[in-house]
């Protein structure tokens, strides 16, 4: 794989990049109640624990379980677009805007499985160039 | 006799936009408003409680509108919350014995257009936009789409709940808006995050409300007992954990936990409820809410609207006031405004809105973050 020209900074505070440069989002999960939160978590919010969070790489896969079609949105972001709730395989919930999709709620299925992507944030809003940021693409029905 | 609060005046401002007027001269105007109604003034207040979302001393700079009496002032902010959380502070430091009149008032002077949650999450560049959507109309659109997923419930229904507060609010004199917005014209208004069209979105006016609680002695001593209106209830909850709640904001839980311990503290169900302000700061938010404050069965809140059991002359009447769709959405000030709304028709002064034979009326607001209030009220 040849590496990128600048590398792109991520966006979110949870996502990383591994060696190859190949960026993941990473959670936290509690070994006392196994709940599974996005991003770094000292304590845990679903029972308290503290200190018993370990760090863990969430999947790229996951199932659409809500969305919202946005038409109105702040100066410099490109509407509308569908921000999307995916419940991710294994655990954790992750926002993001969903793509390849036509924005039409006849065209969203409730559960249908997606992939998540890393692009450019340039795509979605003004000024994103350099700046890696996750994405949902619709995952291929044949992909189990 | 008994150590219940009771509301002794209440008023709110009429809603609307005052270019020159600060939260704090429209917080003195509704608090006069509601001093005069029980006939008390400023001096007869031992503490106040004050609440709005932008500012701070709010409550202080109102007193120096209306009598700076040198008693203590408690500022509060909980977001849309706001007015019904100081009113509960009020009422928690009578219940406590330590006044026997209190003061509390909401207030808010809002801008135009969406409110944007803060780019607090310590992202390299703004994420709105980006990383999906957190503006409240994003918010509350998947509140709706999550009670499509499951029960089925249509855009058409979450649109009626428009059409009918806007309807409601007609009869509303103290109401932003007063005019009928017809089913069609609500679907086919500008969408802003589907399932919610403009229409569909409360309205963003300044205004304010304020109330006077009183224990009963002093209540009864001042012979105010007549218009008086029993706290039954009074309850404040943050969300509690729910899954997916830190990435979509769930707003049912923290209602349910809310609306279980008014019901439990007022020794009353859902079914003796007469009327209910319930917070419609969108209107995809007010069918969940009919289930989450147990006026109908789970699944069924769509219906349950359909069947006009929610309207005016309904089984029972959900924002005759003309909700926050209508009636406006001051953030600080909306919680004792549902108040207000809800101890007029207790009083049977609701005039051509007036919910027959009111006995028990219930208030509920949830602030984003979260905190919900939900209230039950009596006619002494």
């Amino acid at each position: 794989m040849p590496e990128q020209d600048t590398p792109s900074q991520p966006v979110a505070p949870y996502t990383k990049m591994k060696d190859a440069g190949t960026p993941y989002n990473t959670g936290s999960r509690c070994r006392q109640c196994g709940a599974t939160h996005l991003g770094r978590c000292e304590n845990c919010p679903k029972c308290g624990a503290r200190g018993a969070l370990d760090e863990v790489e969430l999947a790229d896969h996951g199932v659409l379980y809500n969305y919202t079609i946005v038409h109105r949105s702040l100066p410099g972001v490109s509407v509308p677009f569908i921000s999307a709730t995916v419940d991710l395989d294994g655990g954790g919930t992750l926002r993001g805007n969903l793509l390849e999709v036509r924005p039409d709620p006849t065209a969203i299925e409730f559960g249908m499985p997606v992939k998540v992507v890393f692009r450019d944030a340039s795509t979605a809003v003004e000024n994103g160039t350099g700046y890696l940021a996750h994405f949902f693409v619709p995952a291929k029905e044949t992909q189990q | 006799m008994s150590n219940d609060v009771f509301i002794v005046g209440i008023d709110m401002i009429k809603f609307g936009r005052f270019e020159n007027e600060k939260p704090e001269s429209l917080a003195a105007q509704a608090a006069l408003l509601a001093l005069d109604d029980c006939g008390q003034t400023i001096q007869d207040v031992q503490a106040v409680y004050a609440g709005t979302c932008n500012g701070t001393m709010m409550g202080q700079r109102m007193l120096h509108y209306i009598g700076q009496t040198g008693v203590p002032v408690v500022n509060v902010t909980n977001a849309c919350a706001t007015g019904a959380t100081a009113f509960r502070e009020a009422w928690i430091a009578i219940k406590a014995g330590l006044y026997d009149t209190c003061l509390a008032v909401g207030s808010e002077k809002m801008g135009k257009g969406m409110l944007v949650p803060k780019n607090s999450g310590g992202t390299a560049i703004p994420t709105e936009g980006l990383l999906g959507s957190g503006v409240m109309p994003a918010v509350f659109a998947q509140m709706g789409m999550e009670h499509s997923r499951k029960y089925g419930t249509t855009f058409e229904q979450f649109a009626r709940v428009s059409e009918k507060n806007h309807k409601h609010s007609t009869l509303n004199p103290k109401a932003m808006y007063q005019r009928e917005t017809p089913l069609d014209m609500v679907m086919e208004a500008e969408m802003i995050a589907y399932p919610l069209t403009k229409l569909m979105c409360s309205v963003n006016v300044d205004g304010s409300a304020a109330a006077v609680l009183m224990n009963e002695k002093r209540t009864r001593e001042l012979g105010l007992m007549d218009r008086a209106i029993r706290v039954r209830g009074s309850a404040l909850a943050s969300d509690p954990f729910s899954e997916r709640n830190l990435v979509m904001q769930d707003i049912n839980t923290v209602t349910r936990l809310a609306a279980n311990a008014a019901y439990e503290m007022a020794g009353v169900g859902p079914e003796d409820v007469d009327l209910v302000e319930l917070h419609d700061c969108f209107a995809t938010a007010e069918i969940p809410h009919y289930e989450n404050l147990g006026l109908c069965a789970e699944g069924e809140g769509g219906a349950f609207l359909d069947s006009g059991a929610t309207a005016l002359g309904g089984k029972v009447p959900v924002n005759v006031s003309g909700g926050l769709l209508s009636k406006g959405h001051p953030l600080g000030a909306t919680g004792i405004a549902n108040i207000y709304e809800v101890s007029t028709h207790l009083r049977g002064e609701a005039g051509a809105r007036q919910v027959e034979n009111a006995r028990i009326g219930m208030t509920h607001v949830v602030g984003l973050g979260s905190a919900c209030a939900v209230h039950l009220f009596e006619k002494a």
